[in-house]
């Protein structure tokens, strides 16, 4: 990409917004999310014909009719492997998968933690509201213990997944979070995602106002939001807080949220983010992080550099290009055992 | 001589002295061998089936065989027949492997129904073989397998070299097993490696027993082992125990030829039917000018193509081993969306698993060619062995009105043609087609000619270049009514697709009710008129009369040879094979017309024939099914076409 900077055309937001009715209940997250993408494509140094936004099935999975770029809506559970084929087929391209929690983490389990384990260069973006909202309302994979919905009327019994967690364990090289009510915080993930080569696995924490209004309520208020988001960014002290007078320090083989001064810790004690640590131990423990006891890991928690599929892929078929005498089809059929009659 | 069927001792006749010497010289031969009187036969064909254990080497055997046909310009066609299971337990009937060849002086078009010469490297080879040999045929079996042990696996309670069950057959006991260890006694390899090349002693013998010039043998064994000079040097020296054997026993006074082939002319090989799909594939991404796209999921019988197009990164070939099917068919939607020429492989489970996928690619009319190698069904069925079972799930198994076109392939060989004409469809007309094959073509080999694949049509795909202002999504050319491929990377053409049903041009998400069926019938429209883009459909035999007996894909060659034995005795018959299923051919409702019986031959419980039926059923109908995951033997085909012209 980068030769071929100089020939990248201005855009600004307006050159990705379509001329279609946006369609999601008045209050969705969605809309902070899509504008929020829509604010950062003009900055990501790609031409516009050269994004594809890929979906599934489910209300976050209508965005790319939003978007006016090229763009797949397919089938329930199957973005991921729609974004591979785009991918492998053409690696020029900037390929985005919009996709839900029971999209990606039930009926596309499959497909998820496999372009993980590829780490094909596309960028997925996770809308998790912990519901199934174009069904109106049934649990999903990341619905928390003990809800109650339409098909958990005396709550549910099933273990939510953490999406991190399963990025990880499914060898995902770049793991990011973020909330929907931070346009600014989305914007810079979003810019981040893009840059990482490798499959880049962004969570929103969404809010679905009609299904499950508030699911994130405790991270995302305003009231909550500063002491319970520690917000990381690549080299930097691991700090919160309304006063940024809070950090995580580690405690044994634990993390522990501190107030920096009080019992004895220093700024000294407090962690440096480091993202592009190979090791995961650290991205587990920071992408594990829930209330109560400490506050919830944002920005971009993993992102290391190892084999990408694509690029691996293309220096393959030159690699093989080059050193094979076969040229064309006839070279081919005309090659080993033949008999002239 | 006795032992060799009975069209061939018609047509056996022992060769004057002119053809003598031609065959010594064109088989390189020895005279001594003329000299000693030893009786040389000609024949117009024969079928060798090669059986043993999962390890010893019959598919080699068989290969190396059925080369050495075709290097002296025989006609042939192979076909293995192996368990599902990798090594089944040693010794036992489960763990049978064969590999059949039939090799002729005329053309050939099946793998041949009964062998003429049984390999049998232990009991339960012979056991498992017997009943799918001539009565008279000549069995070879190494012996030394022979005992209380081997029988025990086997299941015999009685030595069935011994106790007659196989009086009527020329049984050859050789002690293969006993003569290797002897030939490689200082050769210092270790037991395992010595009793692994007693295929190669049997090798010998057929080269003895065929008039086969052995080198051919030697070359194939350099060829094969050519980064293990020992193991070449071994196999030889047993090639050469085996070929001297024979030529030494009683048993083989009498040898065989079988002439060339002579209206096979040009360059050939010999071709498996997976490989000449994939290659079918290769040929149309050259011709279309667009890279090459598989994404698959290995599944038996349609690995091999998986394995073939992974081989070819040298031409650009990218094939992506997908998680599940699913993801192999909806990858390769992607990468249609994206601009290459895709396609996926799979077998009759793996079709059912892209069901839903297959309607996304046909809403989104994507060029793609979904290879389904059929297998025996239901469910996982029986995994190794051939059937036609699947063409119902070709035809109908989607949600909503969604037609895809489908043809299907009628031999190894043409499985090229085959690959490259759904290619063809595909790119041309914007829509997934099905190609069917089956296990029996996709396993079995023949000979091919060479095409020049310069001189292949060129395949047009209507792509859309920068910023067309004309361009909507859902536009269509009005002859052929496919829409236009806009690729992404292109400015100015940017738009979606995807699976709900969209506005008729600009293709925006409609859930209008005329909308929708006019996009429901525009898309049938577009697939009818693929029917456009045929040659006529070919009619052997009488042009009009009481019989037309009908196959379509995979069972083409064995209706075919039954046919053309009746044809030439003058009986009211004629042939028709279908290789274009849906939309069938123009020309089918006028032909079906012409005959007061119409005899439709397939290897499921009438499929194509019910599906004749809805399309035209004011004909008279009759079938002959076959559920066995089985080919057709010539044999019972030829007794049901005579049962019919006699009614």
């Amino acid at each position: 990409m980068t030769d071929s900077i100089k020939n990248i055309k201005q855009y600004t937001r307006k050159d990705f917004v379509s001329d279609q009715e946006v369609k999601w209940c008045a209050g969705c997250g969605d809309f902070s999310v899509l504008s929020a993408v829509q604010n950062a494509l003009p900055e990501m140094g790609v031409n516009k014909e050269d994004f594809v936004f890929v979906s599934g099935i489910g209300c976050s999975s209508r965005f790319p009719y939003y978007v006016d770029t090229y763009g797949v809506h397919s089938l329930h559970g199957r973005a991921a492997a729609i974004a591979s084929g785009v991918k492998v087929a053409n690696p020029k391209l900037s390929v985005w998968v919009m996709t839900g929690d029971g999209d990606s983490m039930a009926i596309g389990g499959n497909h998820f933690i496999h372009i993980l384990r590829r780490n094909i260069d596309v960028n997925i973006v996770l809308f998790n509201n912990r519901i199934y909202g174009l069904t109106k309302g049934q649990y999903s994979p990341t619905t928390p213990l003990g809800h109650v919905t339409k098909t958990s009327p005396y709550g549910t019994i099933e273990h939510p997944f953490k999406p991190g967690e399963l990025a990880m364990g499914a060898e995902g090289t770049f793991f990011a979070r973020a909330v929907d009510t931070n346009p600014k915080m989305m914007k810079e993930i979003f810019l981040e995602a893009e840059k990482h080569k490798g499959t880049s696995l962004v969570e929103v924490l969404q809010n679905c106002v009609i299904f499950n209004n508030k699911t994130h309520h405790e991270i995302t208020a305003k009231e909550f939001r500063d002491d319970n988001q520690v917000y990381l960014k690549q080299g930097e002290k691991m700090i919160f807080g309304k006063e940024k007078n809070k950090g995580l320090v580690l405690n044994g083989l634990k993390l522990k949220a501190v107030v920096i001064g009080e019992d004895g810790y220093t700024m000294d004690d407090v962690l440096v983010h480091d993202a592009h640590d190979t090791d995961p131990t650290m991205a587990y423990l920071l992408a594990r992080m829930s209330l109560p006891e400490l506050p919830v890991a944002m920005g971009v928690i993993r992102a290391y550099k190892t084999v990408v599929y694509d690029i691996a892929l293309e220096e393959q078929v030159a690699y093989v290009k080059a050193n094979s005498k076969i040229k064309n089809m006839n070279d081919l059929v005309n090659s080993g055992n033949t008999f002239s009659l | 001589m006795a032992s060799l069927n009975e069209k061939s001792i018609k047509k056996g006749k022992k060769l004057n002295n002119n053809s003598l010497k031609f065959a010594a010289i064109f088989f390189n031969t020895k005279l001594k061998m003329v000299a000693k009187n030893h009786k040389i036969i000609e024949l117009d064909q024969v079928v060798v089936k090669f059986a043993g254990d999962s390890g010893d080497g019959m598919q080699l055997t068989g290969t190396q065989f059925s080369d050495t046909s075709a290097f002296i310009g025989n006609d042939l066609a192979t076909f293995p027949d192996f368990p599902s299971e990798i090594r089944a337990p040693q010794g036992t009937v489960a763990g049978v492997s064969g590999f059949q060849v039939h090799v002729g002086h005329a053309d050939i078009y099946t793998s041949g129904d009964l062998a003429d010469v049984l390999v049998a490297m232990n009991p339960a080879a012979l056991k498992y073989n017997l009943k799918h040999c001539k009565p008279s045929s000549i069995i070879i079996v190494d012996v030394d397998a022979f005992n209380p042990k081997g029988f025990k696996k086997a299941g015999y309670e009685l030595d069935p070299l011994t106790d007659h069950s196989l009086d009527g057959f020329k049984v050859i006991k050789a002690p293969i097993t006993e003569l290797v260890r002897a030939t490689l006694k200082e050769t210092g390899l270790d037991s395992k490696t010595i009793d692994k090349s007693r295929n190669q002693f049997v090798a010998g013998m057929l080269y003895f027993m065929f008039n086969r010039d052995i080198q051919t043998g030697i070359d194939f064994l350099e060829a094969k082992f050519a980064k293990k000079p020992a193991l070449v040097e071994s196999n030889v020296k047993v090639l050469k125990a085996g070929f001297n054997y024979a030529e030494t026993i009683e048993e083989l006074a009498t040898t065989y030829v079988i002439k060339p082939n002579l209206s096979k002319k040009g360059k050939y090989r010999n071709i498996i039917g997976n490989q000449a799909t994939a290659w079918g594939l290769m040929a149309a991404s050259e011709r279309a000018n667009l890279p090459l796209f598989l994404g698959s999921y290995p599944i038996t019988p349609a690995t091999g193509i998986l394995e073939e197009l992974a081989k070819h990164k040298e031409l650009g070939v990218k094939t992506f081993q997908a998680e599940d099917e699913i993801a192999g068919v909806i990858s390769s939607i992607g990468a249609a969306y994206a601009g290459n020429f895709a396609a996926t492989t799979t077998s009759g489970p793996g079709l059912s698993l892209k069901s839903e996928a297959l309607g996304l690619a046909m809403i989104t009319e994507l060029p793609l060619v979904i290879v389904d190698v059929m297998r025996g069904g239901p469910s996982t069925g029986l995994p190794t062995k051939t059937e036609q079972t699947d063409l119902w799930q070709a035809l109908y198994g989607r949600n909503g009105e969604a037609p895809i076109p489908i043809v299907a392939a009628s031999s190894p060989a043409d499985c090229f043609d085959w690959a490259f004409e759904a290619s063809r469809i595909a790119i041309e007309r914007m829509t997934p087609v099905i190609l069917l094959t089956d296990s029996y073509l996709a396993n079995g080999s023949e000979l091919w000619r060479i095409p020049d694949v310069d001189k292949m049509p060129k395949i047009t795909a209507d792509i859309v270049g920068p910023n067309d202002d004309s361009y909507l999504p859902y536009n269509r050319n009005e002859k052929t009514m496919s829409r236009r491929w806009a690729a992404p990377g292109v400015p100015g053409n940017e738009h979606r697709v995807g699976g709900l049903e969209k506005s008729d041009g600009k293709g925006s998400v409609s859930h209008d009710p005329i909308n929708h069926e006019t996009m429901v019938h525009k898309r049938a429209e577009k697939v009818r008129r693929v029917a456009d883009m045929y040659p006529v459909q070919e009619v052997m035999g009488n042009k009009k009369g009481k019989l037309l007996v009908v196959s379509w894909g995979g069972t083409k060659g064995g209706v075919y040879t039954a046919f053309a034995d009746f044809a030439e005795q003058g009986a009211d018959i004629a042939f028709t094979n279908f290789n274009y299923i849906f939309p069938l051919p123009k020309e089918t409702e006028e032909i079906l017309s012409n005959y007061d019986t119409i005899l439709v031959c397939e290897l499921n419980s009438g499929q194509f024939a019910d599906y004749l039926r809805t399309q035209f059923p004011q004909f008279n109908y009759k079938q002959f099914n076959k559920v066995q995951a089985q080919p057709f033997m010539v044999s019972e085909l030829k007794a049901k076409f005579n049962e019919m012209l006699e009614a």
